[in-house]
């Protein structure tokens, strides 16, 4: 098996943590030292550099969230002098005002190394083609992946997002053997694809999804791989992290986090406690040599577990398992958390309903009604009303049991569920509280 | 006996229940110049199931698909019916008595006389069946 950097890749967990250990005693020592910010932080905290003695000492260090960058835009917390910076990216800002990102050149360094040792473990490099079909321009997705790829060595197709049919096009005449892209947007291409006769599976060299920026599911995977013929793998990062940063290796059993480049914690959301490996919480984040823009304990608002035993790949760096969701996607329905993401899994299972889905959520009187849309799969229609009928049991029965609220199931036309090209938006949330 | 003659091609179509669902159907039939012979909606509580028998299945079929449209092809049986007390009878009776069953059905008033289109679970040993028994079934040739 290939790797980019064996010596980091393979290196015994113990010295991976020692290694840790000093670049978070430095980083803590600099920030204190020279940024005002932290050291306001770390003083609120009633934390001094001199108290992180060993690696878990980094629970006392305060926490950072994506409101401190909104509060201090542009820049105002960069720790890297303004001739320093080579680059910025923009976040869209859909939940707020926008908050900025800048690189040193030792940043962009590190985000492509990282991206080239998990394109390398999934098996890209020299040879390959690689689409790259995320967004380019202030979103981190398109330049992130495209300087990874271009630094394995392999070839950059930068198609960006849309115009679907001429992507579809240029993926068999210049023989992409690899899409990076967000799940949604492959399904997409997919359908596409079928509307104007050409078979993914049959009809172009692709072998390769990278897809992430958005949540999706291991069935989504099983039903993509089935049908288009490649092998998807999950890819990891938000903006403030530098952007798409890590990815899963050919084992496809979680992303693995560079532990050089970032410390992994997992804590409850409601007390901030670390949880232990292995228990499911929120992401909690400390990049490790960032310069531009530190991030200390950054709770990124993603549900997930972390999984610490050593990867059947060989390589020691932990595992985080696919986003379960976000801290504030939560639904409360009836008092009982409900994540998007637990409907798509359970919706996967069920070969008679398609991969897309609408949930709406009302109040009818006093009580929360959760309603899922979703569309009928050609093979599954019966002209004969019970067999729909049942279907729709079916699913219903199924969401409640993994679910354990009610759910009512309304069974629509295939197609006829809005799609999206980039973050979907699958909610629509009705209740005036 | 040879009783594919006598099978007629409905198509189906599944339609979620609002406004506008069938009236997109029928112009797209319109603009295609395929001629309706016989109709009806199932419904349940949110969607269902449109069923006609027209003069060009297969060009029904690839017009409603283009548009989107989940359609499938059904085999369906026509009874010519007597137009008398008793008549629906006499059909349901052979069926039933063959353990024949009845999925669904609908009828429609033809050029000469009322017609029943019957949707069961053993198509060839209903057309069989009534054949046997003197009435008439009417072929596939007659709608398309």
């Amino acid at each position: 098996m290939m790797r980019w950097d064996p010596r980091i890749e393979e290196m015994p967990r113990e010295d991976l943590k020692r290694m840790q250990y000093k670049l978070l005693k430095s980083l803590v020592y600099r920030l204190y030292s020279f940024s005002s910010f932290y050291h306001d932080r770390m003083k609120e905290q009633n934390v001094h550099p001199d108290d992180i003695r060993e690696l878990p000492d980094v629970k006392k260090l305060p926490f950072m969230f994506k409101r401190d960058l909104r509060d201090n835009y542009p820049d105002k917390i960069f720790t890297a002098p303004r001739d320093e910076l080579v680059r910025y990216h923009v976040s869209s800002g859909t939940t707020g005002k926008p908050t900025v990102v800048g690189y040193t050149q030792n940043d962009l360094d590190n985000w492509t190394i990282s991206l080239a040792r998990g394109l390398t473990s999934i098996g890209l490099g020299r040879g390959d083609v690689i689409q790259v079909s995320y967004g380019y321009g202030l979103f981190t997705g398109g330049l992130g992946m495209h300087y990874g790829a271009e630094r394995i060595g392999a070839t950059v197709l930068p198609t960006s997002v849309g115009n679907t049919e001429r992507q579809i096009e240029l993926m068999q005449d210049l023989g992409a053997t690899a899409i990076a892209c967000t799940p949604s947007y492959l399904l997409h291409i997919g359908e596409v694809a079928e509307k104007m006769g050409v078979s993914i599976k049959k009809d172009t060299k692709l072998r390769t999804g990278i897809l992430g920026a958005e949540p999706w599911t291991e069935g989504m995977r099983n039903r993509m791989e089935d049908w288009l013929g490649i092998k998807a793998y999950d890819i990891y990062g938000t903006s403030e992290l530098s952007g798409p940063m890590f990815t899963e290796c050919s084992e496809q059993k979680g992303v693995h986090i560079w532990s050089d480049l970032a410390l992994v914690e997992i804590i409850d959301p409601k007390t901030g406690e670390p949880l232990e490996a292995g228990e499911r919480g929120e992401l909690t984040i400390t990049i490790l040599q960032k310069e531009a823009l530190p991030m200390i304990r950054y709770r990124i608002g993603d549900i997930s577990v972390l999984e610490e035993d050593t990867c059947s790949c060989g390589r020691t760096h932990p595992r985080i398992q696919r986003i379960q969701g976000r801290v504030d996607d939560m639904l409360i329905i009836r008092g009982i958390n409900v994540f998007p993401s637990q409907i798509e899994y359970a919706l996967m299972a069920i070969p008679e309903v398609g991969q897309h889905f609408q949930i709406v959520v009302d109040r009818k009187g006093s009580l929360d009604d959760l309603l899922v849309r979703v569309e009928l799969n050609k093979e599954s229609f019966s002209d004969k009303i019970n067999d729909l009928m049942l279907i729709r049991q079916n699913v219903e029965h199924r969401l409640r049991n993994s679910l354990n609220v009610n759910v009512d199931v309304e069974l629509v036309e295939p197609g006829s569920l809005p799609r999206f090209e980039g973050k979907s938006k699958k909610v629509i949330d009705k209740r005036v509280l | 006996m040879d009783t594919k003659k006598y099978v007629i091609r409905q198509i189906s179509i599944f339609s979620e229940n609002r406004p506008g669902r069938l009236a997109a159907i029928a112009q797209a039939l319109g603009e295609e110049k395929v001629n309706i012979l016989a109709f009806s909606i199932a419904e349940a509580n949110g969607f269902g199931v449109v069923r006609a028998l027209v003069d060009h299945p297969e060009k029904a079929h690839d017009k409603l698909q283009s548009m989107g449209f989940n359609i499938a092809f059904t085999d369906v049986i026509a009874v010519k019916m007597k137009d008398q007390p008793g008549g629906l009878y006499e059909v349901a009776k052979i069926l039933g008595d063959s353990g024949i069953n009845i999925e669904y059905s609908y009828a429609y008033s033809g050029k000469e006389g009322a017609v029943l289109i019957l949707r069961v679970d053993q198509v060839d040993e209903a057309i069989k069946k009534i054949r046997n028994s003197g009435a008439t079934l009417i072929e596939r040739s007659v709608f398309h």
